[in-house]
């Protein structure tokens, strides 16, 4: 294992919430802190940024202790070697474009002529050297973003951090704005710390996902083996797949009562069957003679769901299905209308809950 | 502010959502004192200028004694305005933005000025900064300071009754203020100090501006303080109201042309202030 940058242990007890997350970035790695609202990700940016004192653990960087309760060592936010991109960027608004991003490298000791050097260098990399004059209500928002972003990267922090930052972008914008963002953070030699609730930011931007739920770490791993095996709902919906778990014994797992779900993969123990919407088919009567998983439900709801549609199934298990619109005229699909659900045993993924 | 009604208005219904609807829909009871109330204010301005000796404005304007209270006037508002600042700023940032025991208290104390009436104040400075003051006796042997009848006594008075208009005014700008922008100049590496100088002044730029016209306004006009603490005398502590005030017992049109360049003053500030800061977007 190569020696972290950031080594980090975020422990603050906030009124009820406790937020208890261990962190490890390598420099130039891109960790991605995804959870739902309220799973305690912002104050855990917070924490690294000095913003929010911690109340156990540590934060270490680069070897050196910035903040750690027990020795009553903490390091004030100005003193730290990090940027801070935040969710709604925070550009000052009496300074231009470019006094915005020299703010930070005037601060670092540079006299005023390579400081706004510095920061014309940063406003063309991110293709703004033309909008350097312009105050941040003269920008559009994924310009302000963008300046946001260099106004970090200017003081070459060891940490950078962002907070949603894509978050307050359109659906257009965005798109943009995440490939170049990516193209940056690649190039960023320090740590990144990237906090987002949406998994394609975090697929997107992240070489690894940490993925935080009610103040803890659910599941951690890189893109493919958390999309591949979710530990949690939230993670399986996040990458949507219906996740079931159960106790499983050779190819079997009961997920409920009655249900013993046949799976391609052997193991034995608590474990986690997943498979995707699109593997479920549905039937108007018990469909025979097949080697399949089937059994009763009834449609809770239907939803569009890119060209297909969604039927939200109760039962033994509460199951996502996809289906084309032709199936769903021909079953005449509504809701409490009663259904079959059938999964091949090759379209499921079982592995341990361990 | 459309009207939600159905269809277009039209010429015919125009009227009833105009004048005569809302004169409708206002009692008389309180229209009436409401009129009396706006004649009562305008009309002794209108008197002012009524009676003012417009032919003979231009020699009394350039009349020396005018020159030169209007002159000390401006100075020490200017001057007890900067001292507000540089004291009522950093006051308006503790109350804002530090936690401390008894802040309320304090709170209250900096807005005993508002309500005392002047003249006690003046009393007070005199029991302070006086020549046998609680302060003033030390200032006097040590450093040979005298501040009680002179120019920096009027600069005092008016500093004392106008200080809390800034600091209320500054306060409440900061606490509007969106704090993240300081914890973004934290992040870049900005002290506290740095923060506040470079970040959190610009942010309340308006509010600080405001508050300082504010000031200046009522330091410009202070007359009960000004004449108890440091007395009147000409070129040294007369101020324009001590001067209107003094003219009326003389020569009462001379006294109508002080008073109409204070008024003339005074409007161009609350002009100036509705512009910019009041009615701003």
């Amino acid at each position: 294992m190569t020696a972290h940058l950031l080594d980090a242990h975020l422990v603050v007890d906030r009124g009820g919430f406790r937020l208890d997350v261990p962190l490890r970035v390598a420099a130039g790695e891109v960790v991605a802190l995804l959870g739902p609202n309220g799973a305690g990700k912002t104050t855990a940016l917070r924490a690294l940024a000095g913003l929010q004192p911690l109340t156990a653990g540590h934060v270490t960087v680069d070897g050196t202790d910035l903040d750690r309760p027990d020795r009553r060592a903490f390091t004030a936010t100005e003193r730290r070697s990090v940027g801070v991109v935040f969710q709604d960027y925070l550009l000052f608004p009496h300074l231009t474009a470019l006094d915005n991003v020299a703010f930070g490298p005037r601060r670092h000791g540079a006299d005023r002529r390579s400081a706004r050097e510095t920061a014309r260098a940063w406003l063309d990399r991110v293709g703004l050297a033309e909008h350097a004059h312009r105050r941040p209500r003269q920008l559009s928002g994924g310009q302000a973003q963008r300046v946001a972003l260099a106004r970090a990267l200017a003081v070459a922090p060891a940490l950078l951090l962002l907070d949603e930052p894509l978050a307050a972008l359109d659906a257009r914008t965005r798109l943009d704005t995440r490939a170049e963002l990516h193209r940056h953070l690649a190039a960023h030699p320090g740590a990144t710390v990237l906090v987002t609730h949406d998994p394609l930011d975090a697929l997107v931007l992240a070489d690894r996902l940490v993925i935080v739920e009610g103040g803890r770490v659910v599941q951690e791993g890189d893109a493919a083996s958390v999309t591949a095996r979710p530990r949690t709902d939230y993670v399986a919906r996040l990458v949507g797949l219906n996740l079931h778990r159960g106790r499983a014994e050779g190819h079997g797992v009961r997920v409920a009562d009655g249900l013993v779900l046949t799976v391609a993969d052997r193991l034995d123990g608590d474990a986690f069957v997943a498979f995707r919407p699109s593997a479920v088919a549905l039937h108007p009567a018990r469909p025979d003679g097949s080697p399949r998983n089937t059994w009763p439900a009834t449609v809770a709801g239907v939803q569009r769901h890119g060209d297909n549609l969604r039927v939200q199934l109760d039962g033994p298990i509460t199951v996502a299905a996809d289906v084309t619109p032709a199936a769903v005229a021909a079953l005449r699909l509504v809701p409490g209308q009663r259904v079959w659900a059938a999964v091949k045993a090759a379209e499921t993924h079982a592995y341990p809950a361990v | 502010m459309t009207v939600a009604g159905t269809g277009t208005p039209t010429a015919r219904r125009r009227p009833a959502i105009g004048v005569r609807g809302r004169a409708g829909g206002v009692p008389v009871a309180l229209l009436l004192p409401a009129l009396l109330g706006l004649v009562f204010l305008v009309l002794p301005l209108a008197g002012l200028l009524a009676r003012t000796p417009w032919s003979t404005l231009p020699q009394r304007l350039a009349e020396p004694g005018v020159l030169t209270a209007l002159r000390l006037s401006l100075l020490t508002a200017t001057l007890a305005t900067l001292l507000c600042l540089v004291l009522g700023v950093p006051l308006a940032w503790l109350l804002a933005r530090v936690e401390f025991p008894g802040r309320r208290l304090v709170r209250a104390l900096v807005t005993v000025p508002l309500v005392l009436p002047p003249v006690v104040g003046g009393v007070a400075l005199l029991l302070v900064f006086g020549r046998r003051g609680l302060l003033g006796g030390w200032l006097d042997s040590t450093f040979g300071i005298t501040l009680p009848f002179t120019t920096t006594g009027v600069v005092l008075a008016e500093a004392f009754v106008a200080m809390p208009f800034l600091v209320i005014a500054v306060e409440g700008a900061l606490r509007g203020a969106d704090r993240r922008y300081e914890e973004a100049a934290a992040t870049l590496g900005a002290g506290r100090w740095t923060t506040f100088t470079h970040v959190t002044v610009p942010l309340v730029a308006p509010g600080l501006a405001a508050g300082a016209v504010l000031c200046w306004a009522r330091a410009l006009g202070e007359f009960g303080a000004t004449i108890t603490f440091a007395g009147n005398y000409p070129g040294r502590t007369q101020t324009m109201p001590l001067a209107v005030y003094l003219a009326l017992e003389t020569d009462v049109q001379s006294a109508v042309v002080l008073s109409l360049i204070l008024l003339v003053v005074s409007v161009a500030i609350l002009a100036g202030l509705r512009d910019r800061w009041i009615t701003a977007p």
